[in-house]
Order: C-alpha cells, then structure tokens, then sequence
C-alpha cells in the first residue's frame, strides 16, 4: 500500500506526476515542532512535559497541513494529516501504557526480595516498614484454583452443548447470554454471591465465596474460547469415527476434545489470567487477612489484589505501605504476564497441528 | 447427516432414510444420553445463575427500597446504615454517566487511530508486535491501573488542571477551585486509558476484515490512502467500532477498583469536572461497605442492581450490533 502513495520522484517532475515534498519531510516538521514545542513550554514556563507533548502533536498536525497544502494540494495534504493523526494518537496512547509498566518495575523492585514473598504482615503495622505477601499469594492462588475447579468443567460442558447438540431456542439463549454475563461488571458478581451466600444463607467471609464470584466472571471466557476452538476441529473427525460406530459421546471425548486440546488450554489460561486480578469481589466476600490462612473454606483470606488495595487504602500514606503495594503488584503483573505468555506459547505450539 | 442425505439421494425423496436415522437417535446409548443431559443442564445452569443475579438482588434491595426514608432516584445522600436509611442515586449515576462519557469522548477515537494504524499504516511486523502488546495491556489488572491513577497520575495532573482552568475556566465546566486533582475528569481520562485495549482489539479485527477488493479498487482510481480508509474501510467498520465502544462504556460504567483509588467521592454534583462532585455506582458499593450494616449492604445491593440492568442493556445492545452485522457478512461471503 505504501508503493501507491509514495511514488518515486525523478528531480525534473513532468505534467503527469504532481510537486510531492520530499520523503524526509515528515521528520524535519516533527523535530521542527518538537523543538517549537519545548521553546513554548519553556518560554510561557509551563511545569507539565505532557503539555509540552501536546503542544508539539498539534504544532505537527497543523505543520503538516499547512506545508502539504501549499505545495502537493488539498488531497494529499489530508492524507498527510491523517496519516500524522494516527501516529500522533498511537504516540499518545503508547505513553501512559509504557509509563504504567515503568513506574511499577521501577517502584515495585525497592522492596522486592525472598524475604517480601515469603512473610506475611502478621506482626506488621500498615504504616511500618517489613512485612509481605506469602499470605496474600496462598489466598489469590487457592481462590483462583478453586474458582478454575468450578468453572471449568461447566464452561467445557456447555461449550461442547453449544457447538456439538446445541439446536434451537435453548442454544440461542445460552449464547446470547454467555455474551452478556462476559459483560457483567465484577462487582455485581461480587453483591450475587454477598446476598445469596452470605446475607441469605449465612455463611461468613471466606476464600470460597470469593472463587464463587470469580467463577461466575470465569465461566462466560471459558464458554467463549472454546467454543470457539471446538468449531475449528473439522467435521472429518467427526464423521469418521461416528461412521467407525463410536457413540458421539466417546467421539467428543477421544476425538474432538485432544484435536482442540490446545486452545482450550490457552483459552482457561487466559480466563485465570483475567480472574487473577479482580479485586472488588475478593473486596466484598473474602475480606482480607494480614495473617496466613490457607483454609479458604473457613475465616477471611487475603489476596494479591486485595492486599495491594489494602496497603494503598488503609496506610495513610505511608511509603512503606505504597512501596509494598508497588512490589505485589509488580509480582501480581508478572504472574498474569506470564500465564498470557505460556497461553499464547502454547496456542502457537499447536496452531500448525489443526490449522493444516 | 446433511452430507450423506445430498450424495445418496440428490431428487426428492429425502424421507425414507431420514426416518430410520431419528428412530435409531432416539433410543441413544445411555453414554450418550448422560453426556447430552450434563452438557445441557450446565448451559441451562448459566441461564439459572443468570435468573439468579437478578432475582437475588432484587429481592434484597426491595427489602431495603420500602424503609427508604428519601427518594432513591432523586436523593444526594448516602446514609444507609441510619434508621430510617435515607439513600439515593442520584450522584451516584451522574458520576458514572460523566466519567463513562469522558472515558468514551478520549479512547474511542485513539482506539479508531491505533487499531487503524496497526492494519494500514505500520509495517506488517511491527504492527504485529503491536497487536500484541495491545492484548497483554487488556491483562492489566484494574487495581494496577488504579495505583498508577492515583500515585503518579494524579500528582501529574494539577498541571493540566491549572491550563484548563487557565483558558477554559470560564465555560464553567472546566473550572477549578485548587483541590486535589482526584475529579471525575481524572477518572474520565484513567478509564479512558483502561477501556482503550478492548477498544483498539475489537475495532483492529473489524478493520482487518475489510474487503481488499474495494481497497485495491479505491487506490486503482488515485485515492490516497486516507480517501481508502474513509472510502472502503470505516464504512465497513462502522458498526464494529460501535459495537467495541460499547463494550468499552460497558467495562467503564463497571469499573471498580481503579475508580475507588483515584476518586475523592463527594455527594453533591458539581458543574465543574474538576472539582469534587459525584461518585459511581461501583466505587461507592467499594468504599461504604466495609462499614456498612446489613441494611446498608442492602442499599448498596439496591444500587449495584441498577448498575447491572444499566451494563445489561449496554452489553446487550452491543452483541444485538454485532450479530446482526455477522448475519449480514455471512450472507455477503
């Protein structure tokens, strides 16, 4: 697409190819507004490099506009400018991301050692230095388990109903509302399960309310992603061990399921990855702990992002606090990165074997 | 089944062999009625917990709705816990709408320019990679997000807010007193960040699909890559993006977290975005209710239950939009 818009420029141009700047223009009016930008900034004595940012994208967007009008005309000119829009948007939204990830490594590794995973905040103050987060990652692994334990045989289930008997009204409806419970808010997940489970029936606060409610925002992503995967085994498969006359039941399990095993691995490795880091319904139903407790059926646990709004909520502002919330949730980005990572590694792997 | 009845008999008479096939479906093995029976209690049990959501709270929020001593839509306090409860939502819906509406007026048009960048305008490989840093910002949690709002947006922000102030002040809307900048403009711009991956995905995998024919015809007549876009590429992709945006506004008018850490929650509503004024749904059910009693937790239920009607329209209108753009395709194809 490039080759069609950027034509090659002989230096004496005929009638038939129009005045084009030339191809380094782009960069001489960018590091033109560049430097007018920061000359404004420092000139009206402006604190913020963001505006001096912003100064400069939109001096670059009417540069542009102004310069290709004169000499490629009004067509090119707005391509020229939307060309530099895009850019300048994707720059704009590269920043904040780029900076997120920056200042939680940058901060999050001050206090970051063996000592920080392997303790809790037992005998620790909120606003004191020390303390850790054994028991903050015992309860977000044991409530993310148990939340996949619940979640993953009904999201298989209705999966394999929706792709392999699914006809009719019933289908539908389970299909659209798959679709809207993906979209329910974490925290009505949370108030369900607080009426039901614990104003109703009376249970107390415990790791297991809290998996309930996040199985609940599991089960939809688990549903989608392999429905999905199953749609791509080819009905070959299918037909040739029923036509073999093996029940249809043992053909989803021996055929259809191995051929997509894969992606629907990657599928409930990402559905943890997502789970892994709510924390309204861990706020509402496990209610935190500084102390371990690994009986996420009896007594409050705690939870990585739970502890990570804790120690930012409950210190005062302590840095000792804010520095412990910077390193959980730098250990809290690592462990989701690193499920993203394995899921996608494995998708890969076994992309060629079915996509042949 | 469709496969062996078009090869053995292509003229009419279709009938004969489908009849014994059903009598021979009909007694299954009792495998295979087991495993249907299993797979299809458990998609019935979704469309249970589904009914269940709402049934549930709705039945603890009419138990608090009736002792309500002020009006729940049109009240701007939140004492729940008092006897009578006086409680209302409405600053509680005013901030949600606001700060939804900023976070939509800031992501949906750099999400466009991204997810448009990714599929005409970077180099194959690069866009690639970036596609793929996309999806992994979609993992962040919110709560990350909402520490990074609130220690290193926030301080960053009083800048903005004293140029706003200084050259838009006298709109009223964007005028500012000189507190801290934890605003719904603050929230705005921090859930216009954390909506801008969904956004950008959705909106890219529309863009992608956009058929090549129209593009190469497009260019064929002289259009400039901008004329392509606007010409072959956004009209395909109208309802797409409209579709992501709506599941953007649907994660934005739910978020939690990242709004309960930015946001000084006060209950009144303010003109100015930039002063304190208005909460939302879900960062008041987050910070009142670790002291809430039973029958404050009941008022809360009561205003998650019109959260989740209102994020149940939203995501619904969006999947209504992308089914029927599906069916259209499908027959295109």
């Amino acid at each position: 697409m490039s080759n069609a818009t950027i034509t090659p420029q002989g230096p004496a141009a005929d009638s038939l190819s129009a005045a084009r700047l030339p191809r380094w223009s782009p960069y001489a009016i960018a590091v033109g507004a560049v430097a007018a930008g920061c000359a404004i900034g420092l000139g009206a004595g402006l604190d913020s490099r963001i505006q001096w940012g912003l100064i400069a994208a939109v001096l670059f967007v009417l540069g542009t506009f102004g310069i290709a009008t004169k000499v490629e005309g009004k067509r090119q000119a707005k391509d020229r400018v939307a060309t530099s829009v895009v850019w300048v948007s994707f720059i704009l939204a590269v920043v904040p991301l780029v900076s997120l990830i920056f200042e939680t490594v940058s901060r999050g590794v001050k206090v970051l050692d063996v000592f920080f995973l392997t303790h809790s905040m037992g005998v620790v103050a909120d606003y004191e230095p020390g303390g850790g987060i054994y028991h903050a990652i015992m309860g977000t692994l044991e409530q993310v388990g148990l939340a996949t334990v619940i979640s993953v045989p009904i999201g298989l289930l209705t999966a394999i109903y929706l792709v392999e008997y699914g006809r009719g009204k019933l289908a539908k409806a389970v299909t659209f509302f798959v679709d809207v419970m993906t979209g329910i808010p974490s925290i009505v997940a949370g108030l369900f399960i607080l009426s039901f489970w614990i104003l109703i029936l009376g249970f107390s606060y415990s790791g297991f309310a809290g998996s309930m409610a996040l199985s609940i925002l599991m089960i939809p992503v688990v549903v989608r992603s392999t429905e999905e995967m199953l749609k791509l085994v080819p009905n070959e498969l299918r037909e040739a061990s029923l036509a073999l006359g093996v029940p249809k039941w043992r053909t989803i399990l021996k055929v259809v399921l191995p051929t997509s095993i894969g992606g629907i691995t990657t599928g409930v490795m990402l559905a943890i990855a997502r789970i892994a880091g709510e924390t309204a319904p861990v706020l509402l139903l496990v209610w935190g702990n500084p102390l371990i407790n690994t009986d996420p059926f009896q007594g409050p646990q705690s939870s990585l992002p739970l502890y990570i709004y804790q120690q930012y909520q409950n210190s005062g502002g302590s840095p000792a606090a804010y520095d412990r919330a910077w390193a959980a949730a730098l250990v809290l980005i690592a462990f989701i990165m690193i499920l993203n990572l394995v899921a996608r590694g494995i998708a890969r792997w076994k992309a060629p074997k079915t996509g042949r | 089944m469709d496969i062996s009845t078009k090869t053995t008999a292509p003229p009419a008479p279709a009938e004969p062999p489908a009849a014994p096939l059903k009598t021979t479906r009909g007694a299954t093995r009792p495998g295979d009625r087991i495993f249907l029976g299993l797979s299809r209690g458990s998609g019935i049990l979704l469309l249970v917990i589904m009914a269940a959501i709402a049934a549930f709270l709705t039945y603890r929020a009419s138990l608090v709705l009736s002792k309500n001593d002020g009006n729940f839509l049109t009240t701007f306090e939140w004492n729940a816990n008092n006897t009578p409860p006086v409680f209302g939502i409405a600053v509680l819906a005013f901030g949600t709408v606001v700060s939804s509406v900023i976070a939509m007026v800031i992501a949906v048009p750099i999400a466009v320019g991204i997810a448009l960048f990714i599929t005409h305008y970077a180099p194959k490989k690069i866009g690639g990679a970036i596609a793929y840093v996309v999806d992994l910002l979609a993992a962040v949690p919110s709560i990350v997000y909402g520490l990074w709002g609130a220690l290193f947006l926030v301080p960053h922000l009083t800048g903005f807010y004293s140029w706003l102030n200084d050259y838009f002040g006298w709109t009223h809307v964007l005028e500012w007193q000189g507190g801290a900048p934890r605003t719904l403009l603050a929230v705005g711009i921090l859930l216009a960040i954390m909506i801008l991956p969904i956004i950008t995905n959705v909106s890219r995998e529309v863009f992608r699909q956009a058929p090549l024919m129209h593009q190469e015809a497009a260019l064929a007549l002289g259009a400039t890559r901008w004329e392509v876009i606007r010409m072959a590429v956004i009209p395909f992709g109208r309802s797409g993006v409209i579709s992501a945006s709506m599941l953007g506004l649907g994660r934005a008018l739910g978020e939690t977290m990242a709004v309960a850490t930015v946001l000084s929650p006060s209950f009144e509503i303010n003109a100015s975005l930039l002063d304190p004024g208005g909460g939302t749904f879900a960062q008041n059910i987050a910070a009142k209710f670790s002291e809430a009693t039973e029958q404050g937790r009941d008022a809360l239920i009561a205003s998650g239950l019109v959260l989740f009607v209102i994020t149940l329209v939203v995501n619904g209108a969006a999947r209504a939009i992308i089914a029927r753009r599906k069916e259209y395709s499908g027959a295109n194809a």
